[in-house]
């Protein structure tokens, strides 16, 4: 019967088992760690030479793009499709007609182009956004984008006396600068953050949209009593908090407290109107206001819950009409408004509301045509363009205005309404862009996450989130911002 | 003879050797090489920075905690897949009742359609089994929670992959259910090709189940216990963890860290936060985590191979 086998006592040698046992393990822990990093090791730049020779510079032609020069545009699929700029591609090449443009649409914007820019042969214009969007600051601090100065310079598309700056909405310009005067991303869509409902659900309960806090918390025990939530939220996200809560903070305590927030000033979350927003939301946890199971839900969970009148609030940017389109039932007259307040000694007025630029465009500064880039970009920021956009996808651009004449959704009306209705007084807090990590993952899931969860009270998320912030600005591996 | 020998060698294992080294060891040496460096992995240009990353990375909490939840997915992981499989696969195999007219040694009835049931999970996507999971585990109205309400467990509602105490648990509990199968069919084969005799030879000393268990089969099936181990053990540290905690948990990283694992955050720093040296330098330790997990592996499971 058994014996046991001499090959494999000694302590030294290996036995070939052990061999392929090893040789499998080291394998194995290679390819996915490893191996996946140095593939796209970089290997120089053959940059110089071969950028496209400017064309004429001409009326039609201000950015004196070269006609006869190819041009690749890599767009972001996401939930804009890729529709409209095909659109805009085709009269890029009507106006060039020498010219085939390389267009491509992905999902995968790092993976695609990550080793692109490690190679130096990035496309000449890409809408770096979604999920995997590359990380703004470090493009902008290793110097790989092209300043869009002189797109914004130039005569807009429409109007020859009109500069393409002064067709923008608020805030445009001064989202695509980091520091100093150079602006290095056009944002093309406009997104309107607030507080959404069912107006029809609203009105049901006979009553308004609540502009003080305790006309909210009476609208919520209303709601509550007819077995409706007041607000649910994505949970596992719950950096979608601060759409409405940053506005609140704001309007609380007036602009300067987000300022200081963004530029990560010692002490900035201890303001008195933090605390005061923040004792707020956390009273709607406290109450029960918040639907049940809510921080387990994702965005598209709580979006459907919300959609079927389990809860009356949440807080969502203005994509939510057109991701939520298949969840919302007919007549729910979908309404967004800026976020409520304490009580009227808030520095700001009612109405105070966070509206900024979605959908990063960008030239790299290795492009070949970036000319081309930009005047594809003007191409867009045309107001037929603008209203192909907005009629096709729900949203606004960042072409000011463009919306006479087309039909309306109800989400996209009500937030042009917003719009009009708050004036000068939108904020657009930058943690966001500025600061991803410190946003999403440390505000957002480990401190208003763990919040609104009940597990962390006011003051001990303030505590939190101020360390978080302080460890972000003591980082030198980060590159820091401020608001000029 | 024997001059011949080692040119006939090297002939043979030259090309594999040099593919090994081009597409294995090659990556290592260069991610070693990033990882003193300060690229950005968004730009070709980056400068020596010594041990920077190294010391970053022994101050970073988040580092320690991913650390933390990768030992856990590596040291109890193999424990619980494979003890249920080693159990499974023994009671499908041998540990069924003498049946009157059939063999002496059989499994429990019905045990080649537990064999297909339980490695179904094997043939769908880890992402696909992330997700589907990721339903049941939603509070709101997943399968989970709507079977305790259903039982009238209405105030046992947990909230599962969004509690930071539950959901690390939560996860690992899909990789051993998705697992598991895979071991029951690997430890099957292994005991097919132990002699019945032996078995019969138990059952006559008067054997009963769990003797049988521990002093026939797992010592004869001891290697491919081990080899499992190993392999279960990379599996967590790597790949499979990686696609549950992205996939299901929130962030993702779950609630304040709760389930953040280190090659999770390898690919965060790198895809994410345009740190790539210091991602590479996470991968490193990584590296030496998974090394020394195999190494303490092999060495406290050595022992004297059966041969039967």
């Amino acid at each position: 019967m058994g014996s046991t086998s001499a090959e494999n006592h000694g302590t030294e040698g290996v036995g070939r088992r052990d061999l392929i046992k090893r040789s499998a393990a080291l394998g194995l822990i290679s390819v996915p760690t490893m191996s996946f990093l140095s593939a796209c090791a970089s290997s120089g730049g053959d940059d110089s030479g071969d950028k496209a020779k400017a064309g004429k510079k001409t009326a039609k032609n201000p950015l004196a793009v070269n006609d006869t020069a190819g041009m690749e545009f890599v767009l972001f699929d996401g939930g804009f499709g890729k529709e409209y700029a095909e659109d805009a591609v085709k009269i890029y090449e009507k106006n060039f007609p020498q010219v085939k443009v390389k267009f491509s649409a992905t999902q995968k914007i790092q993976s695609t182009l990550q080793p692109r820019f490690n190679q130096g042969t990035p496309p000449d214009l890409i809408d770096n956004s979604g999920a995997e969007q590359m990380d703004m600051g470090v493009l902008v601090g290793k110097n790989q984008l092209t300043d869009l100065t002189p797109l914004l310079d130039a005569p807009s598309y429409d109007d020859p006396d009109k500069k393409v700056r002064d067709t923008l909405r608020p805030g445009i310009v001064e989202m695509g600068q980091f520091d100093g005067e150079k602006v290095w991303i056009l944002y093309y869509a406009y997104t309107v953050y607030g507080v959404w409902y069912s107006q029809k659900a609203l009105d049901s309960l006979d009553e308004q949209y609540p502009e003080t806090w305790d006309q909210m918390l009476a609208v919520c025990a209303k709601a509550k009593k007819k077995g409706m939530a007041g607000w649910t939220y994505a949970g596992k996200y719950p950096y979608y908090l601060p759409f409405s809560l940053y506005p609140m903070i704001g309007k609380v305590g007036g602009r300067e407290v987000l300022d200081a927030i963004d530029n990560l000033e010692p002490n900035a979350w201890k303001h008195p109107a933090v605390k005061a927003c923040f004792d707020a939301y956390y009273e709607l946890y406290k109450k029960g206001y918040v639907l049940k199971g809510t921080p387990g839900l994702d965005h598209i969970q709580s979006q459907t819950a919300w959609a079927e009148g389990k809860a009356l609030f949440i807080p969502n940017g203005s994509w939510v009409e057109n991701e939520s389109a298949n969840v919302i039932p007919d007549g729910f007259d979908l309404a967004v408004s800026a976020p409520t307040g304490l009580d009227s000694s808030d520095k700001m007025p009612f109405g105070t509301i966070w509206a900024s630029g979605g959908e990063p465009f960008i030239v790299p500064a290795k492009a070949k045509n970036a000319a081309g880039g930009m005047e594809q970009l003007r191409i867009m920021l045309s107001e037929a363009s603008s209203k192909n956009f907005t009629g096709k996808v729900k949203s606004l651009t960042a072409y000011n205005g463009g919306t006479d004449g087309i039909a309306l959704t109800p989400g996209l009306k009500s937030g042009v309404a917003a719009l009009d209705k708050a004036g000068e007084n939108v904020v657009n807090p930058r943690l966001q862009d500025w600061y991803v990590q410190l946003q999403k993952e440390k505000i957002g899931v480990s401190g208003l996450g763990e919040m609104m969860a009940g597990r962390l009270t006011p003051a001990e998320a303030i505590k939190k989130i101020q360390a978080f912030a302080d460890e972000t600005a003591k980082d030198d591996s980060i590159k820091h911002y401020k608001h000029q | 003879m024997q001059h011949g020998k080692y040119r006939f060698i090297v002939g043979f294992l030259a090309l594999p050797l040099g593919l090994y080294a081009l597409f294995v060891i090659w990556p290592f040496i260069q991610s070693i090489y990033y990882s003193f460096t300060d690229w950005t992995g968004l730009s070709p240009e980056f400068k020596m920075v010594g041990f920077d990353n190294y010391s970053r990375m022994l101050d970073d909490d988040i580092f320690w905690k991913s650390l933390q939840h990768s030992l856990l997915f590596a040291l109890l992981l193999p424990v619980v897949t494979i003890g249920l499989a080693l159990f499974f696969a023994f009671m499908i195999n041998v540990g069924g009742r003498k049946r009157k007219n059939g063999p002496v040694i059989t499994g429990v009835r019905g045990s080649s359609f537990y064999k297909i049931v339980y490695f179904f999970p094997q043939v769908l996507s880890i992402a696909i089994v992330a997700l589907l999971f990721a339903f049941a585990y939603n509070p709101d109205s997943g399968a989970l929670n709507s079977l305790l309400r259903g039982i009238g467990l209405d105030h046992v509602q947990p909230l599962w992959l969004g509690d930071p105490d539950l959901a690390l648990w939560a996860v690992m509990a899909v990789l051993v259910w998705s697992t598991v199968g895979f071991f029951v069919v690997l430890f099957s084969a292994g005991m097919a090709s132990i002699p019945a005799e032996m078995y019969e030879a138990a059952l006559l000393d008067g054997a009963n189940r769990v003797t049988t268990f521990f002093r026939v089969t797992l010592p004869l099936l001891w290697d491919t216990v081990q080899s499992g181990w190993v392999y279960m053990g990379i599996l967590a540290l790597g790949a499979e963890s990686f696609a549950v905690v992205q996939i299901m948990t929130t962030g993702p990283g779950g609630p304040d860290y709760s389930t953040t694992v280190m090659v999770l955050y390898v690919y965060q720093k790198a895809f994410r936060d345009g740190q790539a040296a210091y991602a590479t330098t996470i991968g490193v330790a990584l590296l030496v985590v998974t090394l020394a997990f195999a190494a303490v592996v092999m060495r406290l499971g050595r022992r004297e191979r059966l041969e039967y």
